[in-house]
């Protein structure tokens, strides 16, 4: 094998050696020392990801079972730093007292997860794609289960590592059918063999089931209020953009790649999925005062918007998708941001608790009102962009029903964004939370949210960049 | 040619005195952000009367004026042809808007410095304000639909934070959400609407697009749906944006509610800039009603018919002074609505639409001399309502006179403004749609009852025991009164179809005074009856009032619309669909599954079973979503 080939897993090989170097370097660090690690980490890994930018040819490698391309190292960039984000707000919560032990794991766990998101998000078979997902899944249990001390926690934990494995057998099922029927596990392989028959189509139904069980899609999302619930806060932004996000992408790519013979097949199965998950996402949204419980579902009508891009087929699909997930990724990590900020200050976790916030914190309040103003869609926010080209997408393909549906959902959805954006500036408390300042990584990581929010929208030629590297893709 | 790239200033002045004042004004004293913001507002209002004069008198020709373009940057692209650009148009009716949309804000920039002294948060004020004015001015010089509609929601949201001002509140706060959420709703419409043009299209330049005789429809000439065609709904739903920011009905409900803003703001969003940017909309997209939808259009004559004859009821009725107004205005937006409705294409038959622009104008100016006079009023008085005034016009003169002035324009008196425009818009209904003129004809003489009514209520009347003696208005909100007074008075003599019609071209007007005798009598039967029944007080308003029982209980609750609403989101969405999911969340998913933190500790046995329960439902679900899946699909896919 060639040495520039090794250079297409470069993000991959990088996760794997900072993972390494910081559990052994972990080992080695006793006591009050191990504060120091959180920085040590994040030097590391934001040298990871600094490296993960060289541009490198695209090309595949072991027969095809690994591909590297723009599209891809682009979007394992945005993952990177999605995770750079999550790590910066966790520092507040990984220094109390009772979390000192296991900083190490933290790091470790989830940039083992980042690495089995790559490998999926650069499969070009169904081993790789199932391996990935298995190797982004597994370790997560053990995540949402970090504060194992606290009932909640460790029931997340237990509820999603058994679910989670119902879903994969399900999904493994799913594509043994598939398998059976073509003969291949290669995603090229299989496109050109596949038709609509009886046994596609069952094995399409496992695997969309078992994929909408990581995107949280309805009806498979039952676990993710309760699992967002009890995770600590960083856990579940985490769960919520990043695993979201790779899963998201991955299913685009298998969508067009592996069934674009059968669109009607799967366009058909993804229209019903899309309105069921914005409706009912949207639904239960309204009257949750819980804030990750609220969050949770407003990430499942997220969800659903994905859906309506998806049906876009081709290039303007993949290419708004995308630049969806990179806005969502700063709009929801700041939403994220300010809750976990205030919950390590006060630990409130309430919309009612938020009341009178702006009073007391008026910069949170702020940027808590610009992402959730993003996640409503509202120009000139970001968060509109990243709709409006889903919409565009399916439009192209006249699904003028479907973005009609979406619309109305948006609008709903602007109901509940506006309720916490109403308690925070609105109404009255005689105790607010009172004023805190965060950390400075905290801050730092809030920075970079917002500077996403206002300026990716504007920035055309970010959309552009993903649209080239889209076409080229196909 | 001149070089019109100067004016893309007009619209970035006023940004960067949001910058600067959002970002640093805290740091100053009070005054410093509302001298900066009048200052960056006087050179754009400035800039855009020289740009006015440049355009309508230096660059006109004998084919009449034409589309200027003077920037216009590559913003996003998403194939060789669909491109969205961000730049600067200049035609008639951009450069008049311009005009409107900088004297009156620049007056409000002026008047709030007196008005808005000592508030909490004045310089919040005045850079919401500038925010405000940058929006507008965006929607009005967008080069494209897309562009328009990012400025277009920009207005939205910065017409929340000011009617939400005073965020301390409730009611105010509670009209600042509905204003947005019925505009939003109302937006999503022209979201689509705008998707399924581009799409059919392939452009959003408003250049391409109103050409006439253009081929770009031939592409969704064919298309309908529900056997309408696809243009008809594209031209639909992006009218019902411009309804739901014009306060057509029923999307009007926001609007009354709206006036709970400082009162400076009303005069800017709710008279001359905001409600009419559905107006804009409309003629700006002219060409493309007519030619292409022409169902459409004569619809919105229809509904800017009832709107203006059914908010002019509720007007009557009405005692808090500005909530009048703003009854009188979605009164006056109707008449423009209806002016676009019946008007033609070329020559004398475009005389709709020149008159409803020149109807933009004239009410600009008297219904933000309105406002602002309310405001003086409301200022000394320190009451919305009419039962606490009376006899004001010993105390304060130049209020009194100037919003005399208002009046007798709105009534449609000549020589004042209204008369020329009203009249107009009378004559385009009388030669195309008699049932609308006949509409409009009787909305004239209510519309200057009401004017008087209010009007003599408030300076004439009794005169109550005042606690504090009421006071002239300080200079700097008086200017302001007396420059717009000029406009009320005198605006009516520019002759605006020498400057403003569909095709751009001038044409002549040959005045009708079978139209004209009669609707100035209808208005000064509309004052007689008012200066009777309040010029002093007497008891015949009340008898009136009591004969009239249900009805006039009716209109006094504006015809229970918002309660219908109210029936409808609350009772119905709210409690029938989403609290009964939100329960079914919260005591069947919840209490079988997780509700327990505390209760875990407790029983902790039993819990153990229940929670094993809990997973077996969720995989029960999981696997029985699988299920219903592949029936749908087989279903879909035609295998049953």
């Amino acid at each position: 094998m060639d040495f520039r080939y090794i250079f297409l897993m470069r993000h991959e090989l990088l996760l794997l050696v900072v993972a390494l170097i910081i559990l052994m370097v972990d080992l080695f660090t006793v006591g009050e020392k191990k504060t120091h690690l959180i920085k040590f980490s994040l030097i590391l890994f934001t040298l990871g990801m600094l490296i993960g930018f060289i541009p490198v040819k695209p090309g595949v490698l072991f027969g095809g079972a690994f591909q590297g391309n723009a599209l891809t190292d682009l979007f394992k960039d945005i993952l990177n730093m999605a995770v750079l984000i999550v790590f910066l707000q966790s520092d507040g919560y990984l220094k109390k007292a009772e979390n000192a032990g296991k900083v190490g794991e933290f790091f470790v766990l989830i940039i083992l997860t980042l690495l089995g998101m790559d490998f999926m998000v650069s499969s070009g078979d169904f081993l790789t794609f199932f391996v990935g997902l298995e190797t982004a899944s597994i370790p997560v249990a053990g995540l949402v289960a970090y504060d194992r001390y606290k009932s909640r926690s460790a029931e997340a934990g237990v509820k999603l590592i058994l679910l989670s494995a119902i879903s994969s057998g399900v999904l493994l099922f799913g594509i043994s059918l598939i398998y059976g029927a073509t003969g291949s596990i290669y995603f090229s392989d299989i496109a050109k063999n596949v038709t609509a028959s009886p046994l596609i189509i069952l094995g399409f139904i496992f695997f969309i089931s078992g994929m909408g069980f990581k995107i949280s899609l309805v009806p498979f999302h039952l676990w993710t209020a309760d699992v967002y619930e009890g995770a600590p806060i960083n856990i579940t932004a985490y769960l919520s953009v990043v695993s979201k996000g790779a899963a998201a992408f991955i299913l685009t790519i298998i969508l067009y790649k592996v069934f674009k013979n059968v669109t009607e097949l799967w366009e058909t199965a993804i229209y019903a999925l899309a309105v069921l998950t914005m409706t009912v996402g949207n639904l239960f949204a309204l009257r949750q005062d819980n804030i990750k419980r609220f969050l949770a579902f407003s990430s499942i009508a997220q969800a659903g918007f994905i859906l309506v891009g998806i049906m876009g087929t081709g290039s303007l699909g993949m290419t708004s998708v995308v630049y969806f997930i990179l806005i969502y990724v700063f709009t929801n990590l700041g939403a994220f941001g300010v809750a976990a900020a205030i919950s390590n200050a006060s630990g409130v976790e309430t919309i009612s608790g938020y009341n009178g916030l702006y009073l007391t914190n008026p910069r949170l309040s702020l940027i808590m009102m610009l992402s959730l103003f993003s996640l409503a869609g509202i120009p000139p926010i970001a968060g509109f962009f990243g709709k409006f080209f889903l919409f565009t997408s399916a439009g192209s393909h006249g699904y003028f029903i479907l973005i009609l549906i979406a619309v109305l959902n948006a609008t709903v959805s602007l109901y509940y964004y506006l309720g916490v954006v109403k308690a925070m500036f609105i109404n009255k408390n005689d105790t607010p939370i009172p004023y805190f300042r965060s950390s400075h990584f905290m801050r730092l990581s809030l920075l970079l949210c917002v500077a996403g929010l206002v300026f990716i929208g504007f920035a055309g030629g970010i959309f552009e960049y993903i649209m080239t590297a889209s076409h080229l893709f196909f | 040619m001149t070089d019109f790239s100067y004016t893309i200033s007009i619209l970035i002045i006023p940004l960067v005195v949001f910058l600067i004042t959002g970002l640093l004004g805290m740091k100053w004293k009070p005054l410093v952000s509302g001298v900066i913001g009048t200052v960056g507002l006087g050179i754009s209002f400035f800039l855009s009367l020289f740009a006015a004069y440049q355009y309508f008198f230096l660059n006109a020709s004998a084919s009449g004026y034409h589309t200027i373009i003077p920037v216009n940057m590559l913003w996003l692209s998403f194939t060789s042809t669909l491109q969205i650009h961000m730049g600067v148009l200049l035609d008639p009716i951009s450069v008049m808007m311009l005009v409107v949309v900088t004297t009156v804000s620049f007056m409000v920039h002026i008047y709030s410095l007196g008005y808005m002294k000592g508030e909490k948060g004045f310089q919040r004020f005045y850079a919401f304000l500038s925010l405000f004015t940058f929006a507008m001015l965006g929607v009005v010089l967008a080069t494209n639909i897309f562009q328009m509609y990012i400025f277009w929601e920009l207005v939205g949201v910065s017409s929340f934070l000011l009617i939400g001002f005073y965020y301390d509140k409730p009611s105010a706060v509670a009209a600042a959400k509905k204003a947005f959420i019925v505009t939003r709703f109302a937006d999503l419409g022209f979201l689509i609407g705008i998707l399924i043009l581009s799409y059919y299209t392939g452009t959003f330049d408003f250049d391409k697009l109103t050409q006439p005789g253009t081929g770009l429809f031939a592409g969704i000439a064919g298309v309908s749906f529900l056997g309408i065609s696809g243009i008809t709904w594209a031209m639909g739903l992006i009218f019902v944006g411009a309804a739901g920011k014009s306060a057509m009905f029923p999307l009007h409900i926001w609007l009354p509610d709206a006036m709970e803003g400082p009162t400076p703001v009303s005069a800017l969003i709710h008279a001359a800039t905001m409600v009419v940017a559905g107006v804009f909309l409309v003629a700006r997209l002219f060409p493309i009603y007519h030619f292409q939808a022409p169902d459409v259009l004569i619809f919105i004559g229809y509904v800017g018919g009832f709107t203006s004859f059914f908010a002019a009821i509720i007007a009557i009725t009405q005692n808090d002074i500005k909530r009048v107004l703003a009854y009188s205005t979605l009164s006056q937006i109707g008449y423009m609505m209806v002016a676009l409705g019946v008007s033609g294409w070329g020559g004398e038959a475009g005389l709709g639409f020149s008159a409803s622009m020149f109807h933009l104008f004239t009410h600009a100016m008297f219904k933000g001399l309105l406002f602002l006079g309310a405001g003086a009023i409301i200022h000394t008085v320190h009451s919305n309502f009419m039962k606490d005034m009376g006899g004001l016009r010993k105390y304060m003169p130049v209020t009194h006179f100037t919003f005399l002035a208002a009046c007798l324009a709105i009534s449609g008196m000549p020589p004042f403004a209204g008369f020329f425009s009203k009249d107009e818009i009378l004559e385009a209904a009388f030669n195309s749609n008699k049932l609308l003129f006949y509409v409009e004809y009787i909305t004239a003489g209510l519309t200057s009852f009401y004017i008087f009514r209010l009007y003599f209520n408030i300076f004439w009347g009794k005169d109550p025991e005042y606690k504090h003696k009421p006071h002239e208005a300080p200079w700097n909100m008086a200017i302001p009164l007396i420059v717009l007074a000029l406009g009320a008075t005198f605006g009516g003599f520019i002759p605006f179809h020498d400057f403003i019609s569909p095709d751009m071209k001038p044409f002549a007007v040959e005045p009708n005074l079978t139209i004209m005798l009669p609707s100035v009598a209808i208005g000064l039967l509309g004052i007689i009856i008012a200066w009777i029944l309040y010029k002093k007080e007497n008891e015949m308003p009340a008898l009136i009032a009591k004969r009239m029982g249900l009805l006039y209980t009716t209109t006094f609750n504006k015809f229970y619309i918002d309660e219908v609403y109210l029936f409808v989101t609350k009772k119905i969405i709210f409690n029938r669909i989403a609290r009964p999911i939100a329960w079914f969340d919260h005591n069947v998913v919840d209490a079988f599954m997780i509700g327990i933190g505390t209760v875990t500790m407790k029983i902790s046995y039993k819990i153990k079973r229940l929670q094993s329960g809990e997973l077996q439902q969720y995989a029960f679900v999981f696997v029985a979503g699988s299920v219903m899946l592949a029936l749908f699909l087989l279903y879909a896919l035609g295998y049953h």
